[in-house]
């Protein structure tokens, strides 16, 4: 049985499907005067955070209240991680507090595989980003905003803008195509979608100038293009990821304004998108960087519904994991993730 | 509920007699709620919700007026969840004018441990305050763990433990009936 969620590439479409079924009658729970359900009652959900974040940990936070679980919020500053203290004592700790539930931000890739097979906790290990490898949650609420959007309308097609989302349950993203443009090499968001949307039936293409490419993307389950304006007008999709700066030790571009001429999206280049296409972007946002504050401002631009559609992912993922006596997603498709 | 594994062997209810039973059931709901005029039906998925559609049909015919009618999914809300791997969701589905100040009717196909109607009294509880809830059954086949009582039933149907009851129903099953199997070793719900 899958105790943990470390990569989105363990998902099965089935689970895929589940998740995402699952979060849609989470979502109706957020448009009822009383937003909480007894579910994990007694349960704990540890929030360890080895990293800053915002809308992650207050996502997993929200979600794990809404779920009646309790919660405790560890941040390494202000911790005795500040004084040594060695990621296998964390463990032993949180442990010792009874823990159902880890949820790790980790600078280093792996570090949520290492909690997860170490055999130092008993709970279920749900990756919240790790290094520049994986953010499973990040790809679920992101497919889950898709879904709405390109599978909501009651024929199974895309919405329209003025109406708002729909109801994409028990569909995939099938033939839908996905633009993925900008830091690659630093996004472990990027590499989350590659694998779930690959696995929902959709068409991934990455756009990046070739220095902001990791080593071996071509073995990749999607299209690779430096040209950004090629691959808009078949788009049904267009993700926007943040250069990240601070994981940036080299020159990887000349200049940020070169980089926001050629590969920022901005209100030229929205309309060349196909009418129904969305603009997605994982936040924060750089506003005149990848993004133009017009576009980002536009009507078609899906970050803040992209970070609400997050707390209903995160309950149906806790809810699958924490809610029954094992887990509900299915044996795990890699050996070292039992 | 009903486990699946089992062999449905008698039937005791065919389509005509459900028809019955919910022509009744509409009849009495009129008379006790003194012309239904503020009754919702809330049905649990599944066939409770296609039992409670059917209801609402009869109201309809009945009193001239359109009945209120949703689905109420009480799964994040059973006391067994930890006995088994999480369960799929179905979907809650409230009418738009809510339930608080109404009569509230609970529709089911089986009363059995009454443990389903408790998780779903507490799943009103987050939805609203309606002015009284009540409880609609097709077959109350008795054996019950909880304080629970239903106000209207199609069918008492005295059981051991060692039955199953079965509802079938067109719109899930492809057709109408309900089912008296045996299964050594049956297990509560």
């Amino acid at each position: 049985m899958k105790r943990h969620l470390i990569s989105a590439a363990d998902l099965t479409r089935d689970d895929a499907l589940l998740i995402l079924d699952t979060a849609e009658e989470m979502a109706r729970v957020a448009n009822r005067p009383i937003k909480k359900l007894p579910t994990l009652r007694g349960r704990t959900v540890v929030n360890l955070f080895f990293e800053d974040s915002t809308r992650t940990r207050i996502s997993f936070e929200a979600a794990a209240k809404r779920l009646s679980a309790d919660v405790i919020n560890f941040s390494a500053k202000g911790s005795s991680v500040s004084k040594g203290e060695s990621l296998k004592d964390t463990a032993l700790t949180l442990e010792a507090m009874g823990a159902d539930a880890v949820v790790i931000r980790h600078h280093a890739s792996g570090a949520p595989h290492r909690l997860a097979t170490s055999g130092w906790i008993n709970g279920s290990v749900v990756n919240a980003g790790d290094g520049t490898h994986e953010h499973p949650t990040q790809a679920l609420l992101d497919a889950f905003t898709m879904r709405r959007h390109l599978a909501g309308a009651p024929d199974g097609g895309p919405t329209r803008h003025q109406d708002g989302p729909g109801d994409g349950t028990g569909r995939d993203l099938a033939g839908r195509r996905i633009t993925i443009v900008g830091d690659v090499l630093h996004s472990r968001v990027a590499r989350s979608n590659v694998h779930l949307l690959g696995t929902l039936g959709a068409h991934v293409t990455l756009v990046a100038p070739p220095t902001l490419l990791p080593i071996g993307v071509e073995t990749w389950p999607c299209d690779v293009s430096y040209d950004l304006d090629s691959v808009l007008a078949k788009s049904d999709a267009v993700m926007m990821l943040r250069v990240q700066n601070e994981r940036m030790n080299a020159a990887f571009f000349p200049t940020e304004r070169e980089y926001a001429r050629r590969y920022g999206l901005d209100a030229t280049r929205m309309a060349a998108l196909p009418e129904h296409a969305i603009v997605m972007h994982p936040g924060p946002m750089n506003r005149g960087m990848e993004i133009t504050a017009e576009v980002a401002d536009s009507d078609r631009c899906t970050a803040v519904e992209q970070v609400g559609n997050g707390v209903s992912v995160r309950m149906a993922v806790l809810y699958l994991l924490l809610g029954g006596n094992e887990p509900a997603l299915s044996e795990n498709r890699t050996e070292e993730n039992k | 509920m009903v486990d699946d594994r089992s062999t449905p062997v008698r039937p005791v209810l065919e389509a005509p007699d459900i028809a019955r039973v919910l022509t009744r059931i509409a009849h009495e709901i009129v008379e006790r709620a003194k012309g239904a005029d503020d009754v919702v039906l809330l049905g649990i998925p599944t066939r409770g919700v296609f039992l409670a559609r059917r209801l609402a049909d009869k109201l309809a015919e009945i009193t001239g007026r359109k009945t209120p009618v949703g689905a109420l999914d009480i799964t994040m809300y059973r006391d067994d969840l930890r006995l088994g791997p999480a369960r799929a969701l179905a979907r809650t589905e409230i009418p738009g004018d809510g339930i608080d100040g109404r009569l509230v009717i609970l529709v089911d196909d089986v009363l059995f441990s009454g443990r389903t109607i408790r998780a779903a009294l507490d799943a009103i509880n987050d939805i609203g305050r309606p002015r009284a809830v009540q409880l609609a059954v097709l077959v109350d086949r008795g054996h019950r763990q909880l304080p629970i009582r239903a106000d209207y039933v199609g069918k008492n149907l005295p059981t051991s433990l060692r039955e199953t009851v079965k509802v079938q129903l067109a719109e899930n099953d492809g057709r109408d009936c309900v089912l008296l199997g045996v299964k050594p070793g049956s297990h509560d719900e």
